[in-house]
């Protein structure tokens, strides 16, 4: 950190020192410092974000429960928030959330998990070259064009293979988030596999095992943290996803019973209706605190696939 | 070269911060001398966001100089905007409610309304449906989920799927006050939960057309072909009508109701030009042109 790269320079080239060589390195070694204070200024800048967004979000969130009863709000099964009196009952959009999120998982994992295996232990080089950064594009693919193609192509296609009355339904959701969230779970499963040594690999072969037995007993175990970390970060993404939800599930504040029934998530639920809602009423502190739910959870995800990604190094 | 594209994105920013503030300053800027000049920020109802444009197109034609962007996202949405100052016409597909009208008040400024027009909220289903008449009970019935399968309505057995706009949309509330309660508008009645609650209007008519067990509700100027509309009597054994601008002209429509603009304070300038203009035999020409009823212009 100290040593700044001019003078490395100035020293592998065996240059006299001068006053002005002295002066320039003083310059550069001023600009440094400073670089480092932005830097570090950024950093816990980004940390008190984080902590006022949270108090913030917790304020607006605690003061519904000036007019609300809490376990009405977390056990109640009715979402009806412009009504004499308005229910504020969560336990509709959770499941709906769960139901959308646990439905994208178990897509995701094998596939993305198995994608990542063929990617580094399977494809030869120029597959490879090609395949990690196409799937590493998907991720730039904006969720509402997702929505849209979920929308106009999977949700009328899901309803005729499986006789569905209709295609928004939590499993077109999950697909989409799927879709969405392959690229990260791939892209990060495949570094942690890569980043398994060679030695490894050929102690196994050596030993007679086949490429196969050495992926599954051998490279996948070793790297099972930083497979878990991308699944949780995978998971992060779908919870927190609202344009493509908002457009494929129905949107019913229905208690589902099966991923083919339409569902109505959080996140669709704080779009839906933060336009709509008064200052200050119990239902803009009710979005308040769907909103900390969500926080809370996206949080301990992240804090979760923070710690498996940690014991990696 | 940095810090030039740096300099490129922060004046390109300040300049879009410019424009977002547009809207608000409209009175100010308007009418210098002899031409028209200025902009308008219209929002609000979906349903009248098409009506919006084609005022919005006309005005411009005349006004060169005068720019005018409308938006949709619901009626609450545009009058919460009206509140907060980020537009200057709120379009409303329902009155204001006593809650927004003091919270505009709290800002130190009245609402103005205007009515622009009726709309015949229409009920529509798939056009290979068998089903072609409903009575308002009926309806109430369906949206509430007591009747659940077609059959019940003379169709085929098979199960009801119901569309209804997301509560930001004035006709949710309407039709929830007029059609699930029946007019009774504190009534116990509500939409079911298995509703399914879409983001827009154009999805409920997406779904009906591709759906052909779906049935939903959408405002007159929003039917096409892809979609059938349902004649509906007031009870039983009452006349069924089918939604068009003449039954909702005559009153014999069961489910039409008023469009309103709203302004925050007596609009000025270039604001009132064309308040003046969407209520004057021109624009009303532009309502009927757009499958929404006219209001009769006293001039």
């Amino acid at each position: 950190m100290n040593g700044p790269l001019s003078e490395n320079v100035c020293s592998n080239q065996r240059v006299r020192e001068t006053p002005l060589r002295r002066l320039l390195s003083k310059f550069h070694s001023f600009k440094e410092r400073m670089i480092e204070t932005v830097i570090l200024v950024c950093g816990y800048l980004s940390i008190a974000i984080v902590a006022l967004i949270f108090i913030f979000l917790a304020k607006e969130a605690v003061s519904l429960f000036a007019t609300e009863n809490f376990f009405e709000v977390v056990a109640g099964t009715e979402w009806y928030p412009i009504s004499e009196p308005p229910k504020f009952g969560l336990v509709p959009l959770i499941l709906g959330s769960l139901f959308v999120t646990v439905g994208a998982v178990v897509i995701v994992i094998p596939l993305g998990v198995g994608t990542a295996v063929f990617i580094s232990e399977v494809a030869p080089n120029w597959l490879r070259e090609i395949l990690k950064p196409t799937i590493e594009v998907i991720a730039s693919i904006p969720s509402v064009v997702v929505g849209f193609i979920a929308l106009l192509i999977l949700g009328p296609a899901l309803k005729s293979i499986f006789g569905l009355p209709t295609g928004l339904s939590a499993l077109t959701g999950s697909i989409a988030l799927a879709f969405m969230a392959a690229s990260t779970v791939i892209s990060i499963s495949e570094d942690a596999l890569r980043a398994v040594p060679v030695s490894y690999r050929e102690a196994s072969l050596a030993l007679g095992a086949t490429e196969w037995q050495t992926a599954y007993r051998v490279t996948v175990p070793s790297a099972i943290s930083g497979i878990v970390a991308a699944t949780m970060l995978g998971i992060g993404r779908v919870i927190g996803e609202t344009m493509a939800v908002l457009m494929v599930t129905g949107n019913a504040a229905l208690i589902p019973y099966s991923v083919f029934q339409p569902v109505r998530t959080m996140t669709a639920t704080i779009a839906a209706e933060m336009g709509e809602v008064v200052r200050g009423s119990p239902h803009y502190y009710a979005l308040f605190f769907i909103g900390l739910v969500l926080f809370i959870i996206t949080f301990f995800i992240n804090l979760i696939a923070g710690m498996f990604l940690h014991r990696r190094t | 070269m940095k810090k030039r594209v740096i300099l490129v994105v922060v004046v390109s920013l300040m300049w879009l911060g410019a424009c977002s503030r547009g809207g608000s300053t409209a009175q100010s800027l308007s009418s210098v001398g002899q031409e028209l000049t200025g902009s308008i920020t219209l929002k609000g109802s979906d349903t009248m966001v098409n009506l919006g444009q084609a005022w919005a197109e006309e005005f411009m034609e005349r006004y060169p100089k005068v720019s005018i962007a409308v938006t949709g996202g619901g009626s609450g949405t545009g009058i919460s905007a009206l509140i907060n100052g980020t537009c200057d016409i709120a379009q409303a597909s329902r009155p204001m409610k006593d809650k927004e009208k003091n919270a505009l008040k709290e800002k130190g400024k009245e609402a103005v309304e205007f009515k622009c027009g009726i709309d015949a909220i229409s009920v529509i289903v798939n056009p290979a449906n068998p089903v072609n008449k409903v009575t308002i009970a009926q309806l109430s019935d369906i949206f509430t989920g007591k009747i659940k399968n077609w059959k019940e309505l003379g169709g085929e057995d098979k199960e009801i799927i119901v569309l209804s706009r997301d509560r930001n949309s004035g006709t949710h509330m309407y039709f929830l006050e007029h059609v699930v309660r029946k007019g009774n508008e504190k009534g116990p009645e509500e939409y079911a939960p298995s509703v399914l609650m879409m983001p827009s209007t154009q999805a409920i008519c997406d779904e009906v057309a591709t759906n052909k067990y779906a049935v939903g509700y959408i405002g007159l100027g929003y039917l096409t072909p892809k979609q059938k509309a349902l004649a509906v009597a007031q009870k039983e054994g009452a006349e069924f009508v089918k939604p068009s601008v003449e039954s909702a002209s005559s009153g014999t429509y069961p489910i039409s109701r008023f469009l309103y603009l709203y302004t925050a304070g007596e609009p000025k300038g270039v604001v009132k030009e064309f308040t003046d203009f969407c209520l004057s035999g021109d624009g009303q020409k532009i309502v009927a042109k757009m499958d929404f009823v006219p209001l009769k212009v006293s001039e």
